[in-house]
């Protein structure tokens, strides 16, 4: 009896001990944390942070995986970042989901949103836009042996994925839903399984997610990116409505775009094969309004 | 907010949830029936497989449910509840998949609520019953069961109110209704974010306030009275 006292003596001494030290490097991220008041509109940064959202599930864009942020979205968010004058160190990532995105940045918990986000009027009335930094197209993604699904207008009878509530899904409801079954899933990785099983003829979003998405190890080869894109999505940088960086990040995507970095980084993040509409990227910014 | 309710069809859509609650409350009240009288029989191995039946449903959560009726058995198995030719199979096989999977989860909550209704009814009922010659079926057909139910009217209520806001869950199934037009409506009109939540809101009092009001004034007329 006396010995197992002992025992839980130790163990709670080691745990209060062990709370102790948490307690104490939890201050570190705290302060760090504090950057999020300094809104982009600090501008030179100087010993502030930035904190940008991006997406953490969209393999090729913004994924995140354990600490490491990867994607085409991401680095082009870190190449503005550095233009701005923030160090590697003074970015802090933090999800931002498609529905939330206004929200963030209104209520100034991000200060800027690199997410597939798409430049529209409905949006521009509660966010500003900087950018376009690309232009993505909504394509198919089928399996990589299927030559009869060619575009949108050989989906007659076919089941066809995409996300609830998304632009994609929307878009195949209004001009082509007589003759496909549309899917509306909760996710594109939902989508992406449910080809793979056979459930699914073809998924479809913008061709650089689904390019995201068939580059992926787990499905290496099975999935082609049909590209015959139809609709025209300019991915901006969202910012809040007030601020003073907006001039500063199209000059650094423009930068990008020029120095060759816009091309090395899309060819890193997109599989081997994927060309973006040529005739619309590398895009020209448009000015801040 | 008439522009909002002439460019998406919010009725329809609720529509969508009210035929999902009806079905579900159809078909959940036909196996919580048989669940409940399992779980009164005199057979222990009855009785164990209704516990176990309500015991594990009940404790799994409503999305899981959905998710394994939709992804497991039509995405993974190829469980299809509807031809294939039918134009608009997808939404057809989604909806019944959702039912099924609404249906098997409400079962275990109405076999529950009927089994607090045989709570309120005399042990003497029975034993009389079993007096006058009447074996286990014949005493819960006519004995025991309609005034069961007549005392199992009011969880039987908050049973089927919750099951209406529960079809909502049915989007992960691929559904298309209030949750989804609410999705879409803020994908397209982020500007009109408040007015959009206060429609939705707004159509899910008009569902679950009559059907409480309903539900407690039949307890009221209907209860058996001791």
């Amino acid at each position: 009896m006396r010995r197992t006292r002992t025992a839980i003596a130790l163990s709670l001494a080691a745990a209060l001990t062990l709370a102790a030290c948490g307690g104490g490097g939890d201050d570190e991220p705290a302060e760090g944390g504090g950057a999020e008041e300094t809104s982009a509109a600090g501008g030179d940064g100087g010993g502030e942070g930035v904190t940008i959202g991006i997406k953490f599930d969209q393999p090729g864009l913004g994924l995140q995986e354990g600490a490491e942020y990867t994607g085409f979205d991401v680095d082009v968010a870190r190449y503005v970042a550095d233009k701005l004058g923030y160090s590697e160190d003074q970015i802090e990532f933090v999800e931002s989901i498609s529905s939330q995105r206004e929200t963030l940045l209104e209520n100034g918990s991000v200060d800027m949103i690199f997410a597939t986000y798409s430049i529209t009027d409905a949006r521009k009335e509660r966010v500003a836009f900087a950018g376009p930094y690309f232009v993505a197209g909504q394509d198919l993604l089928v399996a990589a042996d299927d030559e009869e699904i060619t575009g949108p207008e050989a989906l007659s009878g076919k089941v066809l994925c995409s996300v609830e509530g998304s632009t994609s899904a929307e878009r195949i409801r209004d001009e082509y839903a007589e003759d496909v079954e549309l899917y509306p899933a909760q996710t594109y990785s939902e989508c992406v399984e449910l080809l793979s099983a056979g459930t699914v003829d073809a998924v479809t979003t913008d061709d650089i997610i689904l390019a995201g998405f068939a580059a992926q190890d787990q499905y290496e080869g099975q999935f082609k990116v049909v590209g015959n894109t139809f609709s025209e999505e300019n991915y901006g940088v969202g910012l809040p409505k007030e601020n003073d960086v907006c001039e500063d990040v199209n000059a650094a995507i423009t930068e990008m775009i020029e120095d060759g970095t816009w091309e090395e980084l899309l060819a890193e993040h997109t599989p081997e094969g994927f060309t973006p509409d040529a005739s619309l990227n590398p895009p020209e910014v448009d000015g801040c309004a | 907010m008439g522009e909002l309710l002439g460019s998406y069809d919010i009725l329809g859509a609720f529509l969508v949830n009210v035929r999902l609650t009806l079905w579900s409350a159809l078909f959940a009240f036909v196996l919580g029936t048989v669940l409940a009288v399992m779980r009164v029989s005199p057979a222990p191995s009855l009785r164990w497989a209704g516990a176990a039946y309500v015991n594990t449903v009940r404790n799994i959560p409503l999305t899981l449910i959905i998710l394994a009726a939709s992804l497991g058995l039509w995405g993974q198995l190829g469980v299809e509840l509807a031809g294939r030719d039918s134009g608009d199979f997808i939404a057809t096989n989604s909806f019944r998949l959702a039912v099924l999977g609404l249906s098997v989860y409400t079962a275990a909550f109405v076999c529950e609520a009927l089994r607090s209704g045989v709570n309120t009814v005399p042990a003497g009922q029975a034993e009389a019953a079993r007096a006058i010659g009447l074996g286990f079926g014949a005493t819960m057909r006519l004995i025991i069961l309609p005034q069961a139910f007549r005392g199992a009217i009011a969880p039987l209520g908050n049973t089927l109110i919750a099951l209406a806001k529960n079809t909502t869950v049915a989007q992960a199934a691929g559904v298309v209704q209030a949750a989804s037009v609410m999705n879409t409506m803020m994908e397209f009109r982020p500007d009109l974010a408040v007015a959009i939540f206060l429609i939705i809101a707004l159509g899910w009092v008009a569902i679950v306030l009559p059907t409480g009001l309903v539900t407690t004034h039949l307890s009221r007329r209907l209860g058996v009275a001791r």
